[in-house]
């Protein structure tokens, strides 16, 4: 399927293999995705992420990977690490731009250069309780790749499109998810 | 008397082949196999051609103008070849095609149950019993309506109405319309609902937009010239996704009318992203509405192209118009994510998502998990065993009026080899 004269990284040949494995296995295709947070003091927390479940056992990544979060001086915190809501940018960011080299590379479309920037406008109204109207997140997102690559604009085009369409942080950032939060 | 009706009930005919669902596919199927004198009887649950009678809105006409109308020896022959045919006129099309085939229908025969025998099938009806050694399944795509479980979280205060049940906006209570699913289906019944005064929020997908004419050329006569339309399911990549592919944003009309999503906001239609949950009595719709829009452009674009670079090879850029692309889909200021159910903006929601086959009769274990049959081709995975009608069954023009010939004659074909097959003891390839 792919040209064999693209290679943007992506073993394209083995994912695609997997979704056929799992067509006929429909269980193994269920993954529980792990992260831990540890308070240290004020707005300032580390997260954590290493063992996750899927393919019908638990799985680890090679090493433990680790997230300072925090708020800058202006909310009188200490800025010792990105505020939560540009981590969420972040996840967004690095799951389209995952997903335009798997689509490349499945369209044996060679990738040179992919970067993207993004901004989420919020009105933080919300959040401080001036206006209950005022919603606590993002009101808008706006995502800007620019993408050097053997196709043409509008090829590239459908990349992107074709990456937000299979995405799993573009999903759960447009649409509701039930979120239980509980105290034990 | 009470003897002989129950020697009646107890008679099983036989037949070397039962056809079920007297519609354009089943019928085509019957003319096939009566040129070929294989024996055969229609099961028809009711009339000829009952679904355009029965399960279709008042206002609809085809998608196809009336010249792309043809059944095997049978084609439109009135005075407007462009036009679009109502459901009265699709009735007596088909109802015509029954009566100079000679098919052998059986009205008023609803199949119960199906169930293999040695020798083949067995078919209980509510006119008695049938055996045959093939059988082919003609019963339609459309049954029943496909409604997302969402459904259940609907507001009591708020009528539910599917394009099944769904005739014409008198139907529906006054006030607001929430229509789900952007499908040629969603989009003819967002335009006459808004014309009917009601404010209408179409909730909006992933769509196919097509413009009704391109090129000053019919899209349909693209997809027919081109050869897009006659690809076959063995040659298509993505079989899947294909087959379960809305249908395009069309309507017939005699004015030829583009029915896309610019014309139904121009319309004053708002448009929403995807239902995605409704919580609380609230309807909660995906952020997402952008993308689906750039998705539908670039694939029509795409398609376009295809057609341009066809009548390029093919020396036809003089039969038709300078190439044109069409404005993008207008992404509206801030599309609304939520709308609240409860509080009387909105009366009702028409369920536009989709129809599945209904399989409940069939006892013969063919039917995947989600629903769907089990086919190669139209060539069932049991033997002896057909289907027809279905969603890109061999072409992608199968499920449209015109497309059912190649696939009976395919099937039929593969029929007769099966029977010749079994004689002498092996079955034929799909």
């Amino acid at each position: 399927m792919a040209e064999t004269s693209v290679n943007n990284g992506v073993n394209v040949d083995a994912l695609l293999a997997a979704r056929e494995v799992l067509k006929g296995a429909p269980q193994a295709a269920k993954f529980t995705w792990r992260a831990s947070c540890k308070w240290k003091n004020g707005t300032h927390s580390v997260s954590k992420v290493q063992g996750f479940h899927g393919l019908g056992e638990e799985q680890k990544h090679k090493t433990e990977f680790s997230f300072e979060a925090d708020h800058p001086e202006i909310f009188a915190s200490e800025d010792l690490g990105a505020t939560p809501v540009e981590l969420v940018l972040v996840g967004l960011a690095s799951c389209l731009t995952a997903g335009v080299a798997a689509v490349a590379q499945n369209r044996g479309i060679q990738l040179r250069s992919v970067e993207a920037k993004l901004e989420g406008s919020m009105d933080i109204q919300g959040i401080l309780g001036i206006d209950s109207d005022v919603r606590n997140g993002y009101d808008d997102i706006k995502v800007t790749f620019n993408i050097d690559a053997d196709a043409s604009k509008k090829d590239i085009e459908a990349l992107v499109a074709q990456s937000q369409k299979r995405s799993a942080v573009y999903d759960i950032v447009t649409n509701p998810t039930n979120v239980r939060v509980e105290v034990v | 008397m009470a003897n002989r009706t129950a020697a009646v009930e107890r008679t099983i005919e036989q037949f070397t082949t039962v056809v079920i669902g007297a519609g354009h596919a089943g019928l085509a199927t019957s003319r096939c196999l009566s040129e070929r004198s294989l024996d055969h009887v229609v099961l028809e649950r009711g009339e000829i051609a009952n679904s355009w009678r029965r399960e279709r809105w008042d206002s609809l006409r085809l998608l196809t103008p009336n010249w792309q109308s043809k059944l095997p020896g049978h084609r439109y022959e009135g005075a407007d070849p462009d036009g679009f045919m109502t459901m009265p006129e699709v009735i007596a099309f088909v109802s015509r095609f029954a009566v100079v085939s000679n098919a052998p229908v059986r009205t008023h025969t609803a199949v119960t149950s199906v169930r293999r025998i040695e020798e083949g099938y067995e078919v209980a009806t509510s006119a008695g019993g049938f055996r045959c050694r093939t059988l082919v399944l003609a019963s339609g795509a459309c049954n029943l309506p496909s409604v997302p479980a969402l459904r259940q979280a609907v507001p009591a205060s708020i009528e539910c109405v599917t394009a099944l049940d769904y005739r014409n906006p008198a139907q529906l209570p006054d006030g607001g319309v929430l229509i789900v699913g952007a499908s040629a289906t969603g989009v003819q019944l967002a335009d006459e609902i808004r014309r009917s005064g009601r404010h209408v929020t179409l909730s909006v997908g992933e769509h196919v937009r097509l413009p009704r004419t391109y090129r000053g050329r019919d899209i349909l006569w693209w997809m027919d010239a081109s050869g897009v339309w006659n690809q076959r399911y063995d040659e298509i990549d993505d079989l899947t996704r294909a087959r379960s592919l809305p249908s395009p944003q069309l309507v017939g009309t005699l004015e030829r009318t583009t029915l896309d999503l610019n014309a139904l906001m121009a319309a004053g239609v708002e448009v929403v992203g995807r239902l995605s949950a409704i919580r609380d009595g609230r309807a909660l719709f995906s952020g997402g509405l952008r993308n689906h829009f750039a998705l539908a452009d670039l694939k029509m674009d795409r398609l376009l192209d295809t057609f341009d670079d066809w009548a390029r090879r093919n020396a036809r850029d003089a039969d038709v118009d300078a190439p044109e692309r069409f404005e993008p889909t207008r992404v509206p200021a801030s599309s609304r994510l939520d709308l609240d159910l409860t509080r009387g903006a909105i009366r009702s929601i028409v369920w536009a998502t989709g129809f599945r086959p209904d399989y409940s009769w069939l006892d013969v274990p063919v039917v995947d998990h989600k629903g769907r049959l089990r086919h190669t081709g139209g060539v069932v995975d049991a033997p002896g065993l057909y289907a027809i009608g279905l969603p890109v069954l061999r072409r992608r023009k199968s499920t449209f009026i015109h497309g059912a010939e190649d696939d009976a004659r395919d099937i039929v074909d593969h029929l007769a080899g099966y029977l010749a097959g079994a004689a002498v003891g092996s079955a034929a390839a799909p």
